[in-house]
């Protein structure tokens, strides 16, 4: 038997998880095979928005290899719900009906009007050209500010694009206004994003011979929530219903849905009596699959002459997109929290109407509302510099809560769980050598050197660890933020964890081992995680929101526990001790002061199950499970600086450096925390510099594929300098944070901060998402009081850039 | 129909296919070769990178006809008698990986790139990389994995990288 080594958490034990990935031997949903298995593809709506007014399938039910064809019509009776939006953010907010299959009407470029079951994909796809479908179109609203102002209507009977408005007000806002020595009022953009897993989605369904139904296969990040939802929306009862995550090709908000086509697959398998698989391709992923971001955000502050803030205004209008999807509306109010970022006031009020619009619905891209949030706030707390003619680092300073390890009222009327926001910004800026990059700065601006160097600060917060379930309720989402775990130890002593998270990348078999291996006492090769599929581990509330750790990983380990407490009383049985004599060292328990007398947690394993000797009334076996509900969020936080060169004459803006030094709490497996703020930090740069879904005004997606949305690759992206400091959280017995998503929020301010802050010194104060070339270029020739010539009213597609909107840049020219 | 051979991994294979077949789906639906995967459909993404002989190539985009004849190599084939190949070893502990999509085609196109240039600098190796895109690790480790393998493989020779 190997011996344990006393601890694996906060070591870099290799992933349990690459040898099948880097051989080639993963189980991609779409590698999944079954007898008899037929293909289907969906004919997608070529407009955004019309009346459909007749259907003619006739021809391509005719073409050899097509087994069915259906249409919306076909398919009502299959449906005992149509698709489901689980946040009902105010009592009046409008979801509209979504099935599957749309009937009458088209909502957006791509939504789903008819099926094709097939031999294969090829002939699948190849009928969907023989389907004759009429169009009477409808005008079509993309613009935010329009959808918010009046018609044309996405969903005429409601006579208003509004779904919700939702409100929060905290403390003397007026007053705090009113008696400010500086206001700053301030509008950001956020434009749409598309997540974009490189592995699309894809589901496969089979009906299960043996009790009438179905094992659904499906790249989805969660499972358990994906069985309960899709048993109400096909009426296959849950008790007979599986899911299946198996590996899944990445994730970031996108696959934290339930959505049609895995209805339909269902419904397939069931009326055609045999599995069925879908495969997205890219460019149906773009219009099929949910997008991020799209928020226009106005944000106002108040302070004093010194720099001290006093009261927060924030108006979002945030795109839903044509229909809810699961989480759509509870997005932006997953940020409203966020807006006072790690800054200590009292006043804040914060307003969001969320609106419809003909576009593919909006739902959690990573971070899902905090990135915004704390975008907003950290480039408005640099225009606040700006104003008073502080240091941006020195205005953060100054509004810091002190450093606390008891939960702690913030403004927007929540706890904080812990911080220590000075430690991080003083070791950021030591990291970064700040002085010395400001002397740089200066430098290049006194030779005018044409490529300029910008310093970008973000400082900021996230609510993560979702959730407290009467928080859930609270917010609208019924409940269940808890997780699941068991944990049981075989005659042989090895281990098995079951866990209700569904890993697509963060490395959850290997950090999972390490809990429970130290839990245990056992090696960490002698763990196996077991996830992922409903019939194994039928508990769980899946993987977002940067909540595995804090709760499904603390799970583990309050189980772990468990088996432990009882593993010590068989031990005090067969030592003949008394339990409150046991010491438990290196998997190990033995009596005080006499080390001989001992026994390895194996012999107890193997003991419990055998059973011939245990203490009077002890059931068999060691396993054990635990549901935790945490008692309150967790808020990781960091400080960053980002150091880009901008070239004045082209516009290129290059991350020269990028510094964090983040705080997750204790950590379990540095090298897995560290490629999370890697990935994350690069999807916030992408954010920042890069990407935009854009669509004309006719609801066309212009960046319909991924020769047109610019995803960086390893040329456009830097180096990361991370460090981290320790601050455990009082939400859970490992003061864990979680880190998911904390790259994604603090890196878009910072990138646009620094951008910013390169060209200050020639009138620019403002700039937009993303900061591509030509925006940054068109940006510096308007700040010079030079015009951009004309491709700058070539705006179409962007909220609040439309031509009517050219007067109104954002910004500080507000 | 067409009939086509080639050899995928070192073993010799005969089909039947449409003109139009994409060599991808050749691989995956044909052969069971579950380890090339499609990401984009369009040649950007660097999912379904193989090698044919012995350079990198997209597989999304290249008929299968266009491979009759030719020697493929994917990231099933590239481990010697169960020895994981170099890059391969490199992945996995510069942690090149989350969740692993991108990963077989990031092997395979790191790979070719070392064969074209066996010592590159860190700017080499994310130029020659920017055909394959890794939406999880922010490229920073791919870089060092690539890194690693080019030190171990230098003197040394993969029938595969030589």
């Amino acid at each position: 038997m190997t011996q344990a080594p006393e601890k694996y958490v906060g070591g870099s034990v290799p992933r349990k998880e690459d040898p099948a990935l880097i051989t080639g031997k993963a189980n991609w949903t779409d590698n999944i095979k079954l007898p008899g298995m037929l293909h289907f593809a969906l004919l997608r709506s070529p407009v955004a928005h019309a009346k459909i007014t007749n259907i003619d399938v006739s021809a391509a039910k005719e073409q050899a290899g097509v087994v069915a064809v259906f249409t919306g019509q076909d398919l009502m009776d299959e449906w005992g719900s149509p698709l489901i939006c689980g946040w009902q953010m105010t009592p009046d907010q409008k979801a509209p009906d979504h099935y599957p299959l749309v009937t009458d009407e088209v909502n957006y470029l791509g939504d789903p009007i008819a099926v094709v079951a097939a031999t294969d994909r090829y002939t699948a796809k190849d009928a969907l050209e023989f389907i004759d479908v009429d169009f009477e179109e409808l005008p079509v609203v993309t613009d935010l500010e329009a959808a918010a102002s009046g018609g044309p209507f996405v969903h005429e009977d409601y006579g208003t694009n509004e779904s919700y408005t939702w409100n929060l007000d905290i403390g003397e806002v007026d007053q705090a206004f009113s008696n400010a020595d500086v206001v700053i009022k301030e509008r950001y953009l956020q434009p749409r994003v598309l997540p974009t897993p490189i592995e699309p989605r894809a589901v496969v369904a089979n009906p299960d011979p043996f009790n009438g139904g179905f094992t659904v296969y499906t790249s989805t990040q969660i499972p358990h929530i994906a069985k309960y939802v899709l048993s109400i929306l096909t009426k296959v009862p849950e008790q007979k219903m599986r899911i299946v995550a198996p590996d899944v090709g990445g994730g970031f908000g996108c696959k934290l849905n339930v959505y049609a086509e895995e209805a339909i697959a269902l419904a397939l398998a069931r009326k055609l009596g045999t599995p069925v698989k879908w495969v997205e391709e890219r460019s149906e992923n773009y219009l099929a699959t949910t997008h991020g971001r799209g928020q226009i955000q106005d944000i106002e502050i108040a302070a004093s002459n010194d720099g001290k803030i006093q009261g927060m205004r924030v108006e979002l209008i945030a795109d839903m997109g044509a229909y809810l999807q699961l989480g759509t509306s509870l997005i932006p109010v997953l940020g409203a929290f966020m807006y006072p970022g790690i800054y200590d006031f009292d006043a804040y009020s914060f307003k969001c109407l969320s609106v419809f619009t003909n576009k593919t619905p909006t739902d959690a891209y990573r971070g899902a509302g905090r990135p915004e949030a704390a975008y907003a706030i950290e480039r408005v707390m640099d225009a606040l510099a700006r104003r008073l003619d502080m240091d941006p680092a020195e205005v953060r300073r100054k509004n810091f809560h002190p450093k606390f390890d008891e939960p702690r009222n913030q403004p927007a009327g929540i706890q904080y769980d812990s911080g220590d926001y000075e430690l991080t910004l003083d070791k950021v800026l030591e990291l970064a050598d700040y002085q010395g990059l400001r002397e740089e700065q200066r430098q290049r601006r006194e030779t005018n050197d044409l490529v300029q160097l910008g310093i970008g600060f973000s400082t900021y917060t996230e609510i993560c660890g979702i959730a407290p379930s009467k928080v859930v309720a609270a917010l609208g989402g019924g409940g269940a933020g808890w997780e699941m775990a068991s944990v049981r130890l075989l005659a042989s002593g090895k281990a098995e964890v079951v866990t209700g998270t569904s890993p697509h990348g963060q490395g959850h078999v290997t950090s999972w081992s390490q809990i429970a291996a130290d839990a245990l006492g056992v090696p960490v090769e002698d763990v196996e995680v077991i996830h992922g599929d409903t019939a194994s581990s039928p508990w769980g509330r899946d993987t977002y929101g940067s909540r595995s750790l804090p709760v499904g990983g603390v799970a583990v380990h309050l189980a772990a526990e468990k088996v432990i407490d009882k593993a010590k009383k068989v031990a005090a049985h067969m030592l003949e001790a008394s339990e409150d004599d046991l010491e438990f060292v290196g998997g190990k328990f033995s009596v005080a002061g006499s080390p001989d007398r001992g026994v390895t947690i194996q012999d107890i394993a193997g003991a419990a199950y055998l059973a011939a000797d245990l203490p009077e009334g002890m059931e068999p076996g060691l396993s054990e499970e635990h549901f935790f509900d945490p008692p309150n969020f967790t808020f990781p936080f960091g400080a960053h600086i980002c150091v880009t060169e901008v070239d004045t004459e082209t516009g290129k803006v290059k991350v020269r450096d990028y510094f964090a030094v983040d705080d997750c709490g204790p950590v379990i497996n540095p090298i897995i925390v560290d490629g999370q703020l890697h990935g994350g930090i690069a999807q916030g740069l992408a954010q920042a510099l890069y990407e935009e879904a854009v669509y004309d005004e006719n609801g066309n997606l212009v960046t319909g594929s991924m020769v047109d949305f610019l995803i960086p690759g390893a040329p456009e992206l830097p180096n990361f300098t991370l460090e981290r400091t320790v601050t455990p959280s009082p939400s859970n017995p490992l003061g864990v944070k979680g880190v998911g998503e904390a790259g994604t929020i603090g890196a878009p301010p910072a990138a646009i901060n620094s951008v910013i802050d390169a060209l200050s010194h020639l009138g620019v104060t403002h700039i937009d998402m993303p900061a591509l070339p030509f925006n940054v270029w068109r940006t510096i020739q308007e700040a010079q009081g030079g015009r951009a010539g004309t491709r700058d009213l070539d705006v179409s597609g962007r909220p609040a850039q439309t031509v009517d909107n050219v007067d109104d840049k954002g910004g500080e020219s507000l | 129909m067409r009939r086509i051979q080639m050899t995928v991994d070192g073993k010799p294979h005969v089909a039947d296919v449409e003109p139009r077949l994409l060599l991808i789906h050749h691989l995956r639906e044909n052969l069971g070769i579950g380890g090339t995967h499609v990401g984009c459909d369009t040649s950007n993404c660097g999912a379904c990178t193989v090698l044919m002989n012995g350079e990198s190539v997209k597989s999304c985009t290249l008929l299968t006809v266009q491979a009759d004849g030719q020697e493929i190599t994917t990231v099933q084939g590239i481990a010697e008698n169960g020895d994981w190949h170099p890059m391969q070893t490199a992945f996995h502990e510069q942690h090149g990986l989350q969740c692993g999509y991108c990963t077989p085609g990031m092997i395979m196109a790191s790979i070719s790139l070392l064969k074209e240039n066996p010592n590159p600098s860190e700017d080499e190796i994310r130029e020659g990389l920017e055909g394959n895109v890794c939406r999880c690790t922010g490229y920073e480790n791919i870089i060092k994995a690539v890194q690693q393998a080019a030190g171990q493989m230098q003197g040394s020779s993969s029938p595969v990288a030589s």
